[in-house]
């Protein structure tokens, strides 16, 4: 069977690739710590010497639209192109090509369907920041196969963030019931309080800094049920109206299981927003 | 309402260079032309299977046609499709974040809770 060596929860914030390139006067002021803070993160996935990576994000309405909108899809291909024009425009990111594991992706799709997951699929996914993000701060080499997993924290109606624990969950059951010798860590991006488009947004800080420290407890503590006891679709908005990201932290702490206290925690407050990154090592260490 | 049909202009024309310089400097004729040309488009379709039933309200129309966010905002299209395009079209004329800050400045008037995006 396959071993779940690590389980990743991390934000994905889109100008992190053009302050850690930028030099001379262009090289923002914190650039150089956060830099030195995803160095530092990425070592956590490194020491767990992985094969495969699931990689869990949000389609930022480039490829899914309104006209049919998937709740949770897989990707289930060979290759994987990557980055946006729009991506590129605004946030300077590079044209990427993944590898894409897709032995592992039919067998969660099959695997999923049949354990009450109702999970669309894509055979030709090209895929976005929330992805590319993770894979330039933790594996910037790029050198390993991927299976790609959207959820829908963007376009109402969303699902609720108990379903997003419960599929964190059945993620997990299937990577480690998947019959093959292969060491795989599942990285899983999301926010925590952000604003866009809104009056909050690009401010000093994340939005809500008290949601940002108790959401960080939760997660470091593997609190979900208490995160869950406090944490609405409705509830969601008042700490900045693209929070709902969040519920993909949320699905992380499905994958890493109830009170299981995440082995590395930082944070990084920025402008805008609040980086967070988390590593679990499930089976207690790494071996 | 046709928050859906707003958010379609915004999502078409943000992924197209041409159409993102285009809507910058004809706002109104760029609106006309594709609530007459384009708004019916399937996107994953040939011509030929084009819907028939889509057109903006009056105000939907007026807004988008003044480059008007905060109206954008108030009428309930999705803010992320709105600030992603505008920044396409404006940050060159700020300095670093200017515009951004500007943005926040002139939604500041709204208060929770948000015009629905649901579509």
């Amino acid at each position: 069977m396959a071993e779940l060596v690590a389980v990743i929860a991390s934000t994905h914030h889109p100008f992190y690739y053009r302050a850690s390139t930028a030099t001379g006067e262009d090289r923002p002021p914190f650039a150089d710590e956060w830099v030195r803070k995803v160095e530092a993160f990425r070592e956590t996935l490194t020491k767990a010497r992985p094969d495969v990576l699931v990689m869990v994000g949000s389609d930022h309405f480039h490829q899914l639209w309104l006209d049919n909108m998937p709740q949770f899809l897989v990707g289930k291909a060979p290759f994987y192109d990557a980055n946006w024009y729009n991506e590129e425009r605004e946030f300077g990111l590079p044209r990427m090509l993944f590898t894409g594991q897709e032995d592992l992706s039919a067998y969660i799709l099959r695997e999923g369907l049949d354990a009450g997951f109702d999970l669309a699929f894509s055979n030709e996914l090209r895929i976005d920041h929330s992805i590319t993000c993770p894979i330039i701060t933790l594996r910037p080499q790029n050198d390993l196969p991927i299976v790609p997993i959207y959820t829908n924290i963007f376009a109402p109606p969303l699902p609720r963030p108990k379903r997003f624990v419960q599929l964190g969950r059945t993620i997990r059951e299937l990577v480690e019931s998947w019959p093959a010798d292969k060491r795989v860590a599942v990285i899983g991006t999301g926010h925590l309080s952000l604003e866009l488009g809104g009056p909050r947004q690009f401010g000093p800080h994340g939005p809500d800094p008290e949601f940002d420290r108790r959401a960080v407890e939760w997660i470091s503590s593997g609190d979900i049920e208490g995160c869950l006891s406090e944490v609405t679709l409705d509830s969601l908005h008042l700490p900045g109206n693209a929070t709902h990201g969040f519920m993909d932290f949320m699905l992380m702490m499905g994958v890493a299981g109830e009170g299981a206290k995440a082995d590395y925690v930082d944070t990084y407050d920025l402008f805008h927003t609040m980086e967070a990154y988390f590593t679990w090592y499930p089976n207690g260490g790494v071996a | 309402m046709s928050k859906y049909l707003l958010n379609k202009f915004l999502f078409t024309v943000d992924r197209d260079p041409e159409l993102v310089e285009r809507y910058r400097e004809d706002p109104r004729g760029t609106v006309e032309w594709w609530e007459a040309e384009q708004a019916n488009r399937l996107l994953s379709c040939h011509g030929g299977e084009a819907s028939t039933w889509l057109r903006f309200e009056d105000a939907e129309r007026e807004a988008l046609a003044a480059h008007d966010y905060p109206r954008l905002f108030e009428l309930g299209a999705h803010p992320f499709l709105t600030l992603t395009l505008f920044i396409a079209m404006f940050e060159r004329d700020h300095e670093p974040l200017g515009f951004q800050t500007e943005y926040a400045r002139r939604l500041a008037h709204m208060t929770l809770p948000y015009p629905d995006i649901a579509t």
